[in-house]
């Protein structure tokens, strides 16, 4: 008996307590750095892609949503010439940003994405391409690697030695 | 010719005003369940969500109104129908203020009892009519939960008939001119309040609902308006029983600087919020717990209640 009073009681004094709900549109729940949203595609701190079109990515995503055609440039370098992105099946697990060599595709915190016909969810390169460097600034894939592009032969990167000569004697 | 003018004014705000504020309590019942468990409620739909009860309505309205080939047709109809009409009659014997009242019956409060009791069968006839499981466990649960709360209902009222001497509702008001019965007969408050908790099934008394168990009790089979009058008999049933407990209880349209149809409507209203507050806090019992509760607890209280005024009055008046 007493408890039930005392239960009506605790309810009725939750009237004054603070409401839980986040009042969406108008007030905006934080959403951490790491959140895997919004899949994009950065670029360089020279302002070139950093996609080298490995097909990494689209051969771990467990849906297959990612589609990929390489090309060459005449640079010797190697870049997408389409990357789409089916968000319709994409499940933001962030496998593709894992398998990233170059640090190139990336998930956002930004989850809004909301579309009334399901093609529009299917992201061109275009649509995925930003202008910077996203959550890795100072990374640059070809200033560390050891592949050759024009410019930049084997052995130059910054902390490489030039190639050793296998064939050869001296030490 | 005046006379019966103003006798139609009141007619049609009887019927006009429970259903408004049936409709309101749907609001009120999701605002403040919301606000009892920290959550904002409907807020969206015009200022502070009040258009919410608008889009209700069209949505119920607009519904299709289905009828399962399996069901009993013609009591199938007729039970919603139930479960509004009476109430709605009920509302005519209700003192809102000096003079406004639709029917001036010497009989008032036994006319109450008499159409809560029909109440129950909207619900028997819907869960046998249903020809469904959970329907008519609904439907039995309704039967005996009314069977054995309507006894002390009816007894726990004895108590507030004896200190008036009269079943006239607005007599009951005028007695408690200098003192509200809740004072004397608070025993049969408490008696009365529960007994309308279950008679309106509302949680903690829902098991005819019980959506935990049953899916939805009696009215599983139900959708589109027939539901909706189901819907509506529930909350004109809370609004009946609130204000039958400030007319009864709580001096009715007695109160000062205010004009007594505002004081009325304000004490309704204060009920109807404690309805919705022992919803949003107390869990529903077992069925036997339930009957126990009934039997053993509620029973005797009202006897007790009934042996005790009657001899004070006998007492006092010789």
């Amino acid at each position: 008996m007493f408890s039930i009073l005392r239960s009506i009681w605790l309810i009725f004094t939750h009237a004054v307590r603070r409401r839980e709900t986040v009042q969406y549109p108008e007030q905006r729940p934080y959403m951490p750095p790491r959140f895997r949203g919004r899949i994009v595609l950065t670029r360089d701190p020279d302002g070139e892609e950093r996609c080298v079109a490995c097909y990494l990515c689209s051969a771990v995503c467990p849906t297959d949503c990612i589609a990929i055609q390489e090309a060459v440039a005449e640079n010797g370098r190697h870049y997408p010439a389409s990357f789409r992105i089916n968000f319709a099946r994409c499940i933001y697990c962030g496998f593709c940003e894992e398998a990233c060599p170059t640090l190139a595709i990336q998930l956002t915190p930004d989850a809004e994405m909301g579309e009334y016909r399901r093609h529009n969810l299917v992201y061109e390169k275009e649509d995925l391409l930003i202008s910077g460097p996203g959550k890795h600034p100072d990374y640059n894939f070809y200033h560390v690697a050891g592949v050759g592009i024009r410019g930049k032969d084997k052995g130059q990167a910054e902390n490489e030695s030039p190639p050793v000569d296998v064939r050869g004697l001296m030490p | 010719m005046r006379e019966a003018f103003v006798m139609i004014l009141i007619i049609l705000g009887m019927l006009v005003v429970p259903m408004l504020i049936a409709a309101a309590d749907i609001y009120f019942e999701r605002r403040l369940l919301a606000l009892w468990q920290d959550r904002y409620g409907p807020n969206r739909a015009g200022p502070f969500g009040l258009l919410q009860v608008v889009a209700d309505m069209i949505k119920i309205i607009t519904k299709e109104d289905w009828i399962p080939p399996f069901a009993d047709k013609p009591l199938f109809i007729l039970a919603p129908a139930l479960a509004v009409g009476p109430v709605l009659l009920s509302f005519a014997v209700i003192a809102v203020a000096p003079g406004i009242i639709v029917a001036n019956l010497n009989i008032g409060l036994l006319f109450f009892l008499g159409m809560s009791s029909l109440g129950a069968y909207s619900m028997v006839l819907a869960g046998w009519s249903s020809n469904d499981k959970y329907s008519l466990l609904g439907g039995i649960r309704a039967a005996a939960q009314t069977l054995s709360y309507e006894v002390f209902m009816g007894l726990s009222l004895t108590g507030v008939v004896l200190l008036t001497g009269s079943f006239n509702l607005g007599d009951i008001v005028e007695a408690q001119r200098n003192m509200w019965f809740v004072v004397p007969q608070i025993l049969g408050f408490i008696v009365f309040f529960i007994a309308g908790l279950a008679e309106t099934h509302r949680t903690p008394f829902d098991l005819t609902e019980a959506d935990s168990e049953l899916v939805a009790g009696y009215h599983t089979e139900y959708s589109g308006m027939k539901f909706g009058m189901f819907f509506l008999g529930e909350y004109l049933g809370i609004t009946l029983i609130s204000a039958l407990i400030v007319t009864l209880f709580f001096g009715g349209w007695y109160g000062p600087f205010l004009p007594p149809v505002v004081w009325f409507l304000l004490k309704t209203l204060v009920f109807i919020f404690l309805f919705i507050l022992i919803r949003a806090s107390l869990p529903r019992p077992r069925y036997d717990q339930l009957m126990a509760l009934g039997w053993k607890v509620l029973l005797p209280l009202s006897l007790i209640n009934l042996v005790i005024t009657g001899g004070i009055a006998l007492a006092a008046w010789g």
